[in-house]
Formats: structure tokens, C-alpha cells, sequence
């Protein structure tokens, strides 16, 4: 865990202009906040496990109380109204709903032991994480939500069919078949000149039409009846999620929104502003090579070319002073982490534990994935940061607290008799 | 599957992610070169340093063209806006603009670029810029900004220098690094020396932040690269006696040409009237400019190169050298002067060559030009004609007349000396004699010459039948010796009626007598509907020639009332660095266009 710590200090220095001690600048905050986490880190460790499982529906009901205060009173930065304001320190609650929920969600599941074999501990755990999850969107923050999504991870782990993960994977895979295919304008003879879309769908309708008229080939008339009706619902869900997303996309979305989605997708806009912050990005990962430029030698981001460099693209910091022998060290960091939680996760004795710290992992790699994914062009640009890495007080210490809970929770294992 | 077994998937997901990027780092940071490209264009800029350019010298190394300073006023509108805008009034009476002008300027510098700076006022002067540079913290966003340009102070030799200015479209399409704003020759010596006094470009390599402001050397300054100044030139001009005589020629129309006739170099040229160099380099250029191109006696007009005239009587003493070189003339051959084939005038009646060319007598030389053009070697006067004319032309063009001089002047016109085919196009095939071309035997007709080519023609006569290629600056390539092919013993008697021009108590010339020195010349008047043109060539000392000279003057009248004594000043001027010739000075200085008529 010291290795997290150890990459605070780089995101830091990621951030960093040379004046190291003044207090009132962007890296002279994250020092402090850096020792505020490590006073809380210390202060998780000497609370015992216990209190963090019983006081989970309380931390859980605070911080549902904190997302509706803040739509209320909150203060809007960029454009989402997602901060506490006490004097020049900002609080975003959002960034400690995670622990609260993951808690929740432990304390709800370790309790029902149906692996959602029943509907109603399916409809309970996503209404825990839908709760927060609905408060969020509504600052807006799209990212966090996304962030809430990846417990699905959790939910699988604890029983829930793999179709379920399937279905989410196909109707990504739809979605963005649907938003490639309906950029492109194709010539269709007789017809004019329409979007690509039509023979996306023109295709679901022929594979379902098939699986369906087929379905007696390939299984025992027993099942008939049940396959037929598995194929067309998924194939009518196909076509209507694609069919609805092309019809909000050219109708109900204004034209910029549209270059935006279109951007993530890496279809050429004709706008050069609109994909101006992942060209920087993309530039200056780029322009660090093997080896990188040396630490604070990076012109892209040191000279304001990268935007959000100290929080939200602070990978490419990484990436132009180290090279890539830095960034595949983070990647390499980030990986051991997750797969070290999940194996914590798996010597717990305890339910509550291993899904707290299934919760963790989830998390953690929502934001490292989307993260890093969207610096390297490879995941859309929603701005969330780097766990440790990315100044910031606030999601500093919501992480700190989020692993050292668990830390504490790992270390009381043996308390909990089979 | 048991639900433990789960973790594996879960693990490989968090797995195939990781190996996904990393190979995304690896094709973006080591194979992608585009993006890198793409970031050394955004974080590299390169600064220009320009190298001083190469000064002109005289041929005593005294300064003609030197660089001075120029100010031009450059605007960042986002600095003026970040600071609460400026009085725009006070700003554009400090930098003499209208209020208009200003705001338009500033509209412009808007619409290009909010955080670059954009020029708004060119080559403000030295003491505008020491006015305006006090006042400057009052317009936050105005900058000035200093560039090197051309003075010429003297205002002398303007048609030799040329124009130094911004460069055109074709300047910048012709690849050879001109770049927007950039200054060059754009006629004369700027133009034709452009390359030995440029120099070449420095640069400075800079990483810039996104406001586009320098911030540190790139790669810790390995990359870049002085200046390397351009080297002088040094004219063979005289500068003292190119001032001389710009002075004698102000308020006349024509031309001075001096030619070192042991070297080719050229000690003045003069083209009157001038104008100052400085006229068509400062803020006013297109004013200037305006006015002089419009101005009825043509300043811009370099008539030592440009304006051609028919040679006169001057050209009568190269009949005399062609035909004593081809036997058809001895130095004692005497001609009736019969005015009855053509006019003529003063008291002579059958004179042999020196004679001849003191008196300027017409018949004798339609009688010498008849005998090598209409010889009577093929019985037909079209066919002799044919035939002979050509080898005359090319022993014509061995004098200079009718070429371009060995080349080291672009603008000079090469003239016309009529051969063969021009006849033959203008009347047709043998379908002309030599009684039709003969007003050519008298230097008028076709012939066309400029006032360089007659100097020339005054340094090959010194030279007793060769001249070297006149050019006017040290050091050219090319620099030839011309043979004329005619023998110099001719010259003996041709030379002797030169002297006699000039010292006989009734020579055309004797104007020219100047004292301490022999002087050799020869006048002539060249018909003009407007008043005769004025015209002298000269060389001097007679036995050690140092000079020989062109002059015209336009529309003045005889050649010896204008040019003979223009020359005399010039020549003294030259050996003796002093006139003592007052009475004459006085007069010419006087004179003024249109001339007085002539006390006789």
C-alpha cells in the first residue's frame, strides 16, 4: 500500500511548478492533502473492523444526505454543481459516496445469502447503488456514474448470472456499432443517400430472423419454445436500443453534443476544437517516447498545452517525462493493485469483507480504465481522475479512505470464525 | 462454474484491460511519429535572426549605402484587452496615424490573432521612435520593434543602388527563403548583388507555452545558429566626382558615363535628373513614388543604361577606323565635299581624314562608308550591299555598340547597329543599296546607342583599340578585354583629330579645353525634333588616359555648347580634384531646361 503513497508523490510532482513549499499553490494543497490522508490512514488503523460494518446504513445514509445538500447548496465548478465550498477548500461528496456505498452494498449482500436467485436482493442491491448513482447525475457528473456502473463486477462476483455481464457487453458492442455506422452516409441504390445505420439494422434483423427460423436445428424441442423467445427479445432489444440512440443522436442531441460523442469514437468532425483536448493529450503521451523527456522537461505540459494536466489528464505527464517506461510502471502499479485486492478479497473468511473489497477493486478500476483509456483515446473524455495520482483533496482522501477500510477490514480476517 | 472461481474472470478482465493499453503506450509512444511531430509543432517555435546587411563602399571605401534602423509598431490585442484597453486618439497621433487608419489596423490584428502580435505601422524614424518610446507604458499591448534598413544619406549614384523594399508574391514563390515582411533588392545593385550582401539567416530554437511565449531554449541551444552578415561591396565609383556631377547636371535632362579606360571601372555614372535613394525606402515610398513616376522629365529614368540615342557625328570616327583597317582609307586620303549627295556645313572643301572628322564633314564619310558597303565586287549595288553590310555590322559591334557590354549592367539596352537582316526585313530581300541605308554613315539612321556604350566608345578609342568590359563594382566575374580588331596604328590619326576637336581656336569642341590637361574629344548632335541633344565623348590625359566620358545633355543643342564643357569639368574634376574652371562652372551650374539660347 505504501506503493499508492508513493505515487502520490509523483502526482505531485506531475503538477508541480518548481515553487515546492508554497502553500496557497495547486501542489502546496496536495501536500496538505497528502498529509491529511496519511493522518486519516493512520486514524482507519487504529479503528476496529467492526464499527465500519455496523456503521455502514449510517455512513451509507450521510452520504446520501451530503449528494442531496449539495444539489442544493452546492457550488458549480465547470459546470457541475458537485462542491462543498469552505473557505478556498472544496469538498465533492461524490468522491465519498463510494465508500459509503460499497459498504452498504456489503452489509446489504453478506446479509441475504440467495445469490440473487430471488428478485427482490437484485432489486435492493441495485437500488443501493442507484440511489447515489441518480443524485450524481443529476450534478451532473456522468463520470462518477460510470464509476457506480463498474459495481455490476461486485454483483457478478456475488451470484448474479453472466448473461447479465454478456447483455451489457452486446449492447456496448451495439452501441457503438450504432454510433460508427450512423456518422457514415452510404448510397443505397433506389434510395438515396442515408445514414449507414440502415444496414446495421438491415443486419441485426437478418441474423435474428435466422437464429429464430433455425432455433429448431440446433436444440431439443423441449427448449424451442423458450430459445425462440430468448432471440427475439434480444435481437428487438438490440434493434430498439440502436434505433433509439441513432434517432437521439440526429434528433434530440444539438450538434455539438453530437461532435463530442462522435470525437470519442474518433470520427473526424471537421471541428479542430473539438477533439483539441485528446490531440494535446495524445500529442504529449506521444512525444514522450521510450524514455521521456525528464522530470518537469515536458514542454506539452508544462506550458499549458495539455488541459486538466494536474487532475484529469495527469497520465500525460507521466507519459512525456517518463516515456514509456513510466507509464507502463503506473500500468504495471495499477495492475498489481487490483489484482492484489482481488486477492485479498478471495483469503477473507468474512462475506462482508470480500464484497467490500470486490466493491474497492471495481471502483478502482472503473476510474484507472477510464482514466488512462481516455488519455489514450481508447475510452471517451469524461473527466474523472487517477486514484492517488491526480491532485486533488477530495478524491485523495475519499480513496484513502475507501482502501484503508479495507486495510483494516483485511487485517481483523482471523477474528471471523468459518 | 462455482461462484469463487468468478475471481479469475474478474481478474483476467482487470488483465486484458492492462494489456490493451499497454499496447496502446507502446504503439503511441515509440512507433507513432505523427503525434510526435504534431507535439514539436506545438511546443517548438523558431526565431529569425536577421543578419546585417552588407554595406555598399565607393572605390576609396567611403560609405554609399549603409543600414539604419527602422521602428514598426506591432499590437497583441489580447495583452490590450487584459489591461483595459488604451486611448486609441493619443496612440494614433504618437504613431502618425489617422484615428481610421488605427482602428482598422487594430480590426485586422483581431481577426488574425487575439495573443500574437500583429504589425500596425511600418519604419518609423529614429527620432519618432525616441518621441514615441517614453510614452509607451501608456498603451499596454503596443510594442516596438526594430528592423534594419537602408539609407543612402548622400542621395548619390540612387539609379546605380537601386530599391531595397519588402519582398512581392514572386519574391516569396521563388524559394529562396524569402518570408513575409522580409526586405531585398528589388532593382540595381540591391537586386543584382542580393545574394553577396544578404548574409545568411540565424536561428534561435524555442519551446513555447500556449500563449506562444518564449520560455527556454530548445535542446539547451544546439540547434541553433548565428547570423553571418553579408559582405560588403565596393563600386568602382568616385564618389566625390559622382557628386560633382549630379551637381552640374541638376535641372538638365541626360547622362554621365566615366570609364577608368586601363580597367573597365565605371568612376561615375550620372542620370539627371535623380532623386534621393531614402525617397523610395521610408513610410512616404508610395507618395514618393507616385510623383516621381509621374514627373514629365522621368527622375526614375536611368538614362546611362536605358535611354538610347542615334550616335551623331561621333560615329563617323569608327567609319573612319573599320575602312583604314579594311585598306579603303588611308589616313591622307582627301574627299571632296560634296554637298550635293549630302549636307554639310563650315568652310571646308576636300579634306583627308583628320580634316574630316575636326569638320565633321558629311560627304566624306558617305564616300568612306560607299566604298567598303558598295565595292563593286558583284556588279550589283543590291547584292554588294547584301553582302557587306554584314561583315560592317560585325566590325561595328566590335566597338561595344550594339551589345550588351560584357553583361555586368542587366539594365542596360544593348542599342541597335543594323545588319543585313534588319534591311532585308524592312525592305525585303536585296530590295535596298547603300543608297538607301546611307544616313548610317553619319552615326544617324537605325543606329541607336545609350550613353554607356559611348563612353565605352571614348575608352576604347584611349585604349588604342581594346576596352575592358565596364562594370561598377570590385571584384565582378567576367571581366573581359574586348578587342576591336582594328590595328592600333589606325587610331594614330584618329586621335590627333580628337586632340585638334578640342584645341583648334574653331573646333567643335573647344569647349572642352581644360587647363594642364590634353584632352581629346569629339562632339556631336543628335537630330531631334524637340532641340538637339547635346552629346560629347572625351578622353584625358591624351598620352596616359585616366578617364574617358559620355556626356549628353537633352534638347540642349550643339554638341560642343553643352556636353564639350560639362566634360572639361568632369575631367579636371577627376586628374585635378579641384576646378579652377569657374567662368564655365558658373555657366552650367546656371543653365537650366529649357537652356537659354546661346550668346555666339
Amino acid at each position: 500500500m505504501l506503493i499508492g503513497l508513493f505515487n502520490v508523490a509523483s502526482a505531485t510532482a506531475g503538477a508541480s511548478t518548481v515553487e515546492w513549499f508554497d502553500f496557497s499553490g495547486k501542489l502546496g494543497k496536495q501536500f496538505i492533502w497528502v498529509g491529511a490522508s496519511l493522518v486519516l490512514a493512520f486514524l482507519l488503523l487504529v479503528i476496529e473492523g467492526e464499527f465500519f460494518i455496523r456503521t455502514s446504513v449510517i455512513h451509507y445514509a450521510v452520504n446520501v444526505l451530503l449528494l442531496l445538500a449539495v444539489l442544493a447548496v452546492g457550488k458549480r465548478i465547470g459546470g457541475a454543481k458537485s462542491w462543498f465550498s469552505f473557505g478556498g477548500i472544496g469538498i465533492q461528496p461524490s468522491e465519498f459516496a463510494k465508500t459509503g456505498t460499497s459498504l452498504m452494498l456489503a452489509w446489504m449482500l453478506s446479509r441475504n445469502q440467495d445469490r440473487f436467485n430471488q428478485w427482490g436482493s437484485l432489486i435492493k442491491a441495485v437500488a443501493i447503488v442507484s440511489l447515489p448513482a441518480a443524485l450524481v447525475l443529476l450534478q451532473p457528473d456522468a463520470g462518477t456514474v460510470l464509476v457506480f456502473t463498474g459495481l455490476i463486477l461486485v454483483f457478478y462476483r456475488e451470484g448474479l448470472s453472466g448473461n447479465v455481464l454478456i447483455a451489457v457487453l452486446c449492447a456496448l458492442l451495439v452501441t457503438i456499432a450504432t454510433i460508427l455506422s450512423g456518422a457514415s452516409t452510404v448510397h443505397y441504390p433506389g434510395a438515396g443517400e442515408a445514414t449507414g445505420a440502415w444496414i446495421l439494422w438491415g443486419i441485426l434483423l437478418s441474423i435474428g430472423g435466422f437464429l429464430w427460423a433455425t432455433v429448431p436445428q440446433w436444440t431439443v424441442p423441449r427448449r424451442r419454445k423458450r430459445n425462440r423467445r430468448a432471440v427475439l427479445f434480444s435481437f428487438a432489444a438490440a434493434l430498439v436500443l440502436s434505433v433509439g440512440l441513432q434517432f437521439g443522436l440526429e434528433e434530440v442531441l444539438r450538434p455539438y453534443q453530437k461532435d463530442r460523442i462522435h470525437v470519442l469514437f474518433g470520427i473526424d468532425v471537421g471541428n479542430p476544437d473539438a477533439d483539441y483536448n485528446i490531440r494535446h493529450a495524445k500529442a504529449a503521451i506521444s512525444s514522450g517516447g521510450l524514455t521521456g523527456k525528464g522530470y518537469l522537461k515536458g514542454p506539452m505540459t508544462a506550458y499549458g498545452f495539455v488541459p486538466e494536466q494536474e487532475t484529469d489528464f495527469i497520465f500525460c505527464t507521466i507519459g512525456e517525462e517518463w516515456g514509456l517506461m513510466g507509464t507502463s510502471a503506473t500500468l504495471l502499479l495499477f495492475t498489481l493493485l487490483l489484482l492484489r485486492i482481488l486477492a485479498l478479497a478471495e483469503r477473507q473468511r468474512s462475506d462482508f469483507t470480500r464484497i467490500y473489497a470486490y466493491a474497492v477493486a471495481s471502483i478502482l478500476f472503473m476510474h484507472f480504465a477510464i482514466n488512462v483509456g481516455m488519455v489514450l483515446g481508447l475510452a471517451p473524455v469524461i473527466g474523472i481522475p487517477l486514484p492517488f495520482i491526480s491532485a486533488g483533496g477530495s478524491s485523495l482522501v475519499g480513496f484513502t479512505l475507501l482502501i484503508f477500510v479495507l486495510l483494516r477490514l483485511d487485517a481483523e480476517r482471523f477474528t471471523i470464525l468459518h | 462454474m462455482k461462484l469463487r472461481e468468478r475471481q479469475w474472470i474478474i481478474g483476467g478482465i482487470f488483465l486484458l484491460i492492462s494489456v490493451i493499453y499497454l499496447g496502446r503506450l507502446i504503439q503511441m509512444q515509440v512507433f507513432a511519429h505523427e503525434w510526435k511531430a504534431y507535439a514539436s509543432r506545438l511546443t517548438e517555435e523558431t526565431e529569425t535572426l536577421e543578419p546585417a546587411r552588407g554595406l555598399i563602399r565607393d572605390r576609396h571605401g567611403k560609405v554609399v549605402v549603409n543600414n539604419k534602423a527602422g521602428y514598426d509598431i506591432w499590437f497583441t490585442p489580447r495583452k490590450c484587452s487584459a489591461a483595459g484597453g488604451l486611448d486609441t486618439l493619443a496612440l494614433a497621433e504618437l504613431i502618425e496615424m489617422t484615428p481610421d487608419g488605427l482602428t482598422r489596423a487594430f480590426r485586422r490584428a483581431e481577426n488574425y490573432a487575439t495573443y500574437r502580435p500583429s504589425r500596425i505601422q511600418k519604419q518609423l524614424t529614429a527620432e519618432s521612435y525616441a518621441r514615441i518610446s517614453g510614452e509607451m507604458w501608456r498603451f499596454p499591448g503596443v510594442e516596438v520593434r526594430r528592423r534594419s534598413l537602408r539609407t543612402n544619406p548622400s542621395g548619390l549614384a540612387s539609379h546605380l543602388v537601386g530599391e531595397f523594399r519588402e519582398v512581392d508574391q514572386n519574391d516569396l514563390a521563388s524559394n529562396q527563403g524569402y518570408r513575409l515582411g522580409d526586405y531585398k533588392g528589388k532593382s540595381g545593385l540591391e537586386l543584382q548583388w542580393e545574394s553577396t550582401l544578404r548574409g545568411r539567416r540565424g536561428t534561435r530554437h524555442h519551446i513555447v507555452d500556449i500563449r506562444n511565449d518564449f520560455r527556454e531554449p530548445a535542446q539547451a541551444g544546439m540547434l541553433d545558429t548565428l547570423p553571418v552578415p553579408g559582405d560588403d561591396i565596393q563600386l568602382t565609383l568616385d564618389l566625390e566626382l559622382q557628386a560633382y556631377g549630379e551637381n552640374i547636371m541638376a535641372n538638365k535632362r541626360g547622362a554621365i558615363v566615366a570609364i577608368e579606360p586601363a580597367t573597365g571601372e565605371v568612376l561615375a555614372m550620372v542620370s539627371a535628373p535623380s532623386y534621393g535613394t531614402d525617397l523610395l525606402t521610408g513610410r512616404d515610398r508610395g507618395a514618393n513614388y507616385d510623383s516621381l513616376i509621374n514627373h514629365p522629365n522621368k527622375p526614375l529614368f536611368n538614362r546611362t543604361l536605358r535611354a538610347t540615342y542615334r550616335p551623331g557625328s561621333i560615329f563617323k570616327m569608327i567609319q573612319g577606323l573599320i575602312a583604314m583597317d579594311r585598306g579603303v582609307l588611308r589616313p591622307s586620303s582627301r574627299i571632296v565635299c560634296d554637298r550635293n549627295i549630302i549636307g554639310c556645313h563650315g568652310p571646308h572643301r576636300f579634306d583627308n581624314l583628320e580634316e574630316a572628322i575636326v569638320h565633321s564633314c558629311n560627304p566624306y564619310f558617305h564616300e568612306v562608308m560607299k566604298r567598303m558597303i558598295q565595292d563593286g565586287s558583284t556588279g550589283s549595288i543590291f547584292s554588294d550591299a547584301h553582302h557587306n553590310l554584314a561583315t560592317w555590322s560585325e566590325s561595328v559591334r566590335t566597338f561595344g555598340l550594339g551589345t550588351d557590354l560584357g553583361g555586368h549592367f542587366p539594365a542596360l539596352r544593348s542599342g541597335s547597329v543594323p545588319d543585313t537582316t534588319n534591311y532585308d526585313q524592312m525592305y525585303g530581300r536585296k530590295r535596298w543599296a547603300y543608297s538607301t541605308i546611307y544616313s548610317i554613315s553619319i552615326g544617324e539612321g537605325e543606329l541607336l546607342t545609350t550613353p554607356m556604350h559611348m563612353a565605352n566608345l571614348a575608352a576604347t578609342l584611349a585604349n588604342r583599340g581594346h576596352y575592358i568590359t565596364p562594370h561598377a563594382v570590385r571584384g565582378s566575374k567576367g571581366i573581359e578585354r574586348m578587342e576591336s580588331g582594328v590595328d592600333d596604328r589606325h587610331f594614330d590619326a584618329v586621335i590627333r583629330a580628337m586632340s585638334t576637336v578640342v584645341t583648334a581656336n574653331d573646333g567643335t569642341g573647344r569647349r572642352a579645353a581644360t587647363p594642364g590637361v590634353e584632352v581629346c574629344g569629339k562632339t556631336g548632335t543628335v537630330q531631334n525634333p524637340n532641340g538637339n541633344h547635346s552629346v560629347f565623348i572625351a578622353f584625358a590625359p591624351a598620352d596616359n588616359p585616366q578617364i574617358a566620358l559620355s556626356v549628353y545633355v537633352e534638347n540642349a543643342g550643339a554638341g560642343g555648347d553643352w556636353a564639350a564643357p560639362i566634360a572639361s569639368l568632369m575631367i579636371e574634376k577627376y586628374l585635378n580634384q579641384d576646378v579652377t574652371q569657374s567662368a564655365k562652372e558658373q555657366r552650367i551650374l546656371e543653365a537650366t531646361y529649357p537652356f537659354p539660347e546661346l550668346p555666339l
